[in-house]
């Protein structure tokens, strides 16, 4: 009875790996412990244990993926009863706790169900009599008769079948009606070959604020595989990027251009750290950028905004993701009320998102609620890219390096410092003529940086 | 306090539990008084105020006419000066004719006059069925109250409870309407000794399960508290959310519950229609919809005026009987194997 089940710890996490195990089987538990740390799609995080007890039996060793809701250990009073048929629940994708009664013993050739809730229907239908006996009406007794196509399946098993990739046209109903359960389900689980994880939901659409629908990452082709291929298998951080690009894929964009003379830039840069050396700050040209573009941003209202599907949302409040790359994979933190902090403090935060972005201990709380995102591949002598938009933001920046060039001041030829900056809109949140005021007035800014400065 | 008081416990009835907040209360707060139809000299229809004349005198025991209208207003006229009023209102069906002072003035006065008096009393007052006292005496209209904003309403089913919701209402600053039963005011639990205060909105677990939740309030709550361990028995883990606060609702505790469970049933004394369940039933759809393996059910009491004959009067009221059939329904409409 008291399994402890893989949690659901972020929006997008379907599945789990058990980073570590920080207690060991016999040890004794008390709530609120650390169990385990866990590896989701985004970050590695704490598994408190929510009843105190005794950790008697470990179902999932560290390395293996398994789905939300999963049995991952038993907690028990120490006597080991509670672990009685628990012990290979590990593989089987067990999703809530009477699992193993639900799977095995639910088709046991009980009356259907069905006649019963039809009986108690027909005592309550009618609703000019009173009821002369304590009222417990039937669950149907309000409901209009079903149309014949509609899947008929609980709240319970929806959200199941989401997260397990399961079409519901395929699954028996045995509840009320045909309705399916969740037994139904936990059967279904229960026999990895009936499981069908090819049927996840078609994609539906673009992103939007509201309804963020999964997209598969396979909805976009994929190679099959040849026999001198090397096999990596993606950790949960790369497939949880896959599936973000594929579908900012779906999301309609254009890009703009511009070139930003840094000449500035690099100079005020150069004072501040000079000038404020003995104090240990140091900020970089992206934290000036980061700093100007929430400045604009904060001018321009409509940027800072979501597809929202019927409605654009036009955020209060300026959050700035910065794209961190990761061994495998990509990771955008982001710094809240950008357009509120100094660039210093700016600076301070995006070094300890990042180092923590790269040792997997960001929050989920540090990685959500952007408004807008800065890429940057200047260190990498790119001079100019287009980033993927990170749904359901409304645009990012792409930031190049910083290169002398040739350039004609006034008739004459000087040698200035350039940076080429370009723009990733979603055009179904902004036109051309909007983004391109917004790009105009970011160049600005950054062409007279003390402007971002006070 | 000492850990050692905190931990003596004391089998007492509900009645005990509320007569001892009552009397902890006068005698630590001068300000605090009574008032009610014969709760002096006869020392209350349900004795709860036995001794309290003597030991407090007449000044702040006060024998009221039959006139709840008046003596709720008169309440309310002292909380706004400085006393904390206990009022003793022989049944909720009485609070009726009251129902003007408790909703128009109680509950408006501090808000529709700029906060410049709170209106810090407490109405005491048995409700529900079962005692043969026939259509008017016997009725659930909690949830007339728990419907306003600027009432608080309190519902204990345990000793311990009453005596810590009592002590609590005495010392809050709203008007709060406490929910008594009829049928708890004999029944023993273990009081905890030393000063203890519940807290507004705060529902309790009061049995933890797994398989379905049932939530009740005041009498339903030991019901199903009762069935809980009876169904326990059958391979059924039954987790019993007692409501303790009809409002403020702590939405949170009932849906976490649910979440856990994927099953509700809601036992309530009053009528099905409009009643405490409708909100429960909405809550959960509102907080715990994705985690529903079945729609919530409702076990309340039949829609008629309660019948005075005592075998009516029994199938008309909600009991442990037709909580189990419902949950046994629900379990099989979810093909649950035990």
């Amino acid at each position: 009875m008291p399994e402890v089940f893989m949690p659901r710890l972020s929006d997008t996490m379907t599945e789990g790996a058990i980073a570590q195990w920080l207690k060991s089987e016999g040890d004794t538990v008390s709530r609120g412990d650390v169990l385990a740390e866990i590896e989701t799609d985004k970050a590695v995080m704490d598994l408190e244990a929510y009843e105190s007890g005794v950790l008697e039996k470990i179902l999932v060793q560290p390395g293996e993926n398994v789905a939300i809701g999963a049995a991952i250990a038993v907690i028990g009073d120490g006597s080991g009863s509670d672990a009685a048929g628990g012990s290979d629940a590990a593989g089987a994708a067990a999703a809530e706790p009477e699992t193993a009664r639900g799977a095995s013993e639910a088709d046991t050739g009980e009356e259907p169900p069905a006649a019963r809730a039809d009986e108690s229907a027909e005592d309550l239908e009618p609703a000019s009599r009173p009821e002369r006996e304590a009222v417990t009406p039937a669950d149907e007794s309000t409901a209009p008769a079903a149309s014949g196509s509609r899947i008929k399946a609980t709240p319970l098993v929806r959200s199941l079948a989401r997260s397990h990739g399961i079409d519901l046209g395929t699954v028996q109903g045995t509840g009320p009606g045909g309705r399916i359960v969740r037994a139904d389900i936990e059967r279904l689980l229960g026999d990895e070959s009936a499981r069908k994880p090819a049927l996840a939901p078609a994609p539906s659409g673009a992103p939007t604020a509201s309804e963020p629908q999964p997209v598969p990452a396979s909805a976009a082709p994929v190679a099959s595989a040849q026999a001198d291929d090397e096999r990596v298998p993606m950790s949960q951080i790369r497939k949880v990027t896959a599936r973000r690009l594929t579908e900012a894929a779906l999301v309609p964009v254009f890009q703009l251009t511009t070139v930003l003379d840094a000449s500035r830039l690099t100079d005020v840069r150069r004072d501040i750290n000079t000038r404020l050396a003995d104090s240990g700050v140091k900020i970089s040209v992206n934290d000036l950028i980061v700093r100007a573009v929430a400045v604009a941003l904060a001018a321009h209202p409509e940027v800072n905004a979501s597809f929202g599907g019927d409605a654009i949302l036009r955020h209060k409040h300026v959050n700035v993701g910065v794209a961190v790359a990761l061994e495998d994979g990509l990771v955008v933190p982001v710094v809240k009320d950008a357009d509120r902090k100094s660039v210093s403090a700016i600076g301070a935060e995006i070094k300890d998102l990042a180092a923590r972005a790269r040792a997997g201990r960001l929050k989920l709380e540090e990685m959500t609620g952007g408004t807008f995102s800065v890429s940057n591949l200047g260190m990498f002598g790119i001079d100019s890219f287009t980033a993927v938009i990170n749904p359901p933001e409304a645009a990012i920046l792409a930031v190049g390096a910083t290169v002398d060039e040739p350039v004609v001041v006034d008739g004459e030829v000087q040698v200035r410092p350039r940076t080429r900056l370009t723009l990733t809109v979603d055009h179904r949140v902004l036109d051309g003529a909007t983004a391109a005021a917004f790009l105009r007035d970011l160049t600005a800014l950054l062409t007279e940086p003390l402007r971002i400065l006070v | 306090m000492t850990a050692m008081a905190d931990n003596a416990q004391n089998e007492i009835t509900y009645r005990q539990a509320l007569h001892d907040a009552l009397r902890e209360e006068m005698t630590r707060d001068e300000n605090v008084i009574l008032l009610g139809e014969e709760i002096g000299i006869f020392e209350g229809s349900y004795k709860i105020t036995a001794g309290m004349l003597a030991e407090f005198g007449p000044e702040r025991v006060r024998d009221t006419p039959i006139a709840e209208e008046g003596f709720v207003g008169a309440a309310i006229g002292a909380a706004m000066l400085g006393m904390r009023p206990v009022v003793e209102i022989m049944t909720i069906n009485f609070s009726l004719i009251a129902i003007d002072q408790i909703v128009n003035h109680a509950a408006k006065i501090y808000g529709m006059f700029g906060g410049q008096t709170p209106v810090p009393m407490v109405i005491r007052t048995p409700g529900g069925g079962g005692q043969q006292l026939a259509a008017t005496h016997s009725q659930n209209l909690e949830v007339w109250y728990a419907h306003i904003p600027g009432l608080k309403v309190l519902a204990p089913s345990t000793p311990a409870d009453a005596k810590a919701m009592l002590t609590a209402a005495i010392r809050d600053d709203d008007p709060v309407l406490l929910l008594e039963n009829l049928s708890l005011y004999n029944t023993k639990g273990p009081v905890p000794e030393g000063d203890h205060v519940a807290e507004f909105g705060r529902a309790k677990v009061t049995v933890p399960g797994t398989d379905v939740t049932v939530v009740g309030y005041s009498r339903s709550a030991a019901i199903a508290k009762d069935v809980a361990h009876r169904m326990a028995a059958q391979g059924v883990s039954i987790e019993v959310v007692d409501l303790c606060s009809l409002r403020p609702l702590d939405r949170e505790t009932i849906c976490r519950s649910v979440m856990k469970t994927g099953r509700a049933v809601v036992l309530e004394d009053d009528w099905l229609t409009y009643g405490i369940g409708a909100e429960i039933a909405a809550t959960i759809q509102e907080g715990a919809f994705d985690y529903l393996d079945a729609p919530v059910r409702r076990v309340a009491a039949a829609e008629v005026p309660l019948p005075y004959a005592k075998s009516l009067e029994k199938i008309a009221l909600p009991d442990a009987d037709a909580l189990i059939r419902v949950i046994n329904e629900q379990l099989d409409a979810t093909r649950f194997a035990r």
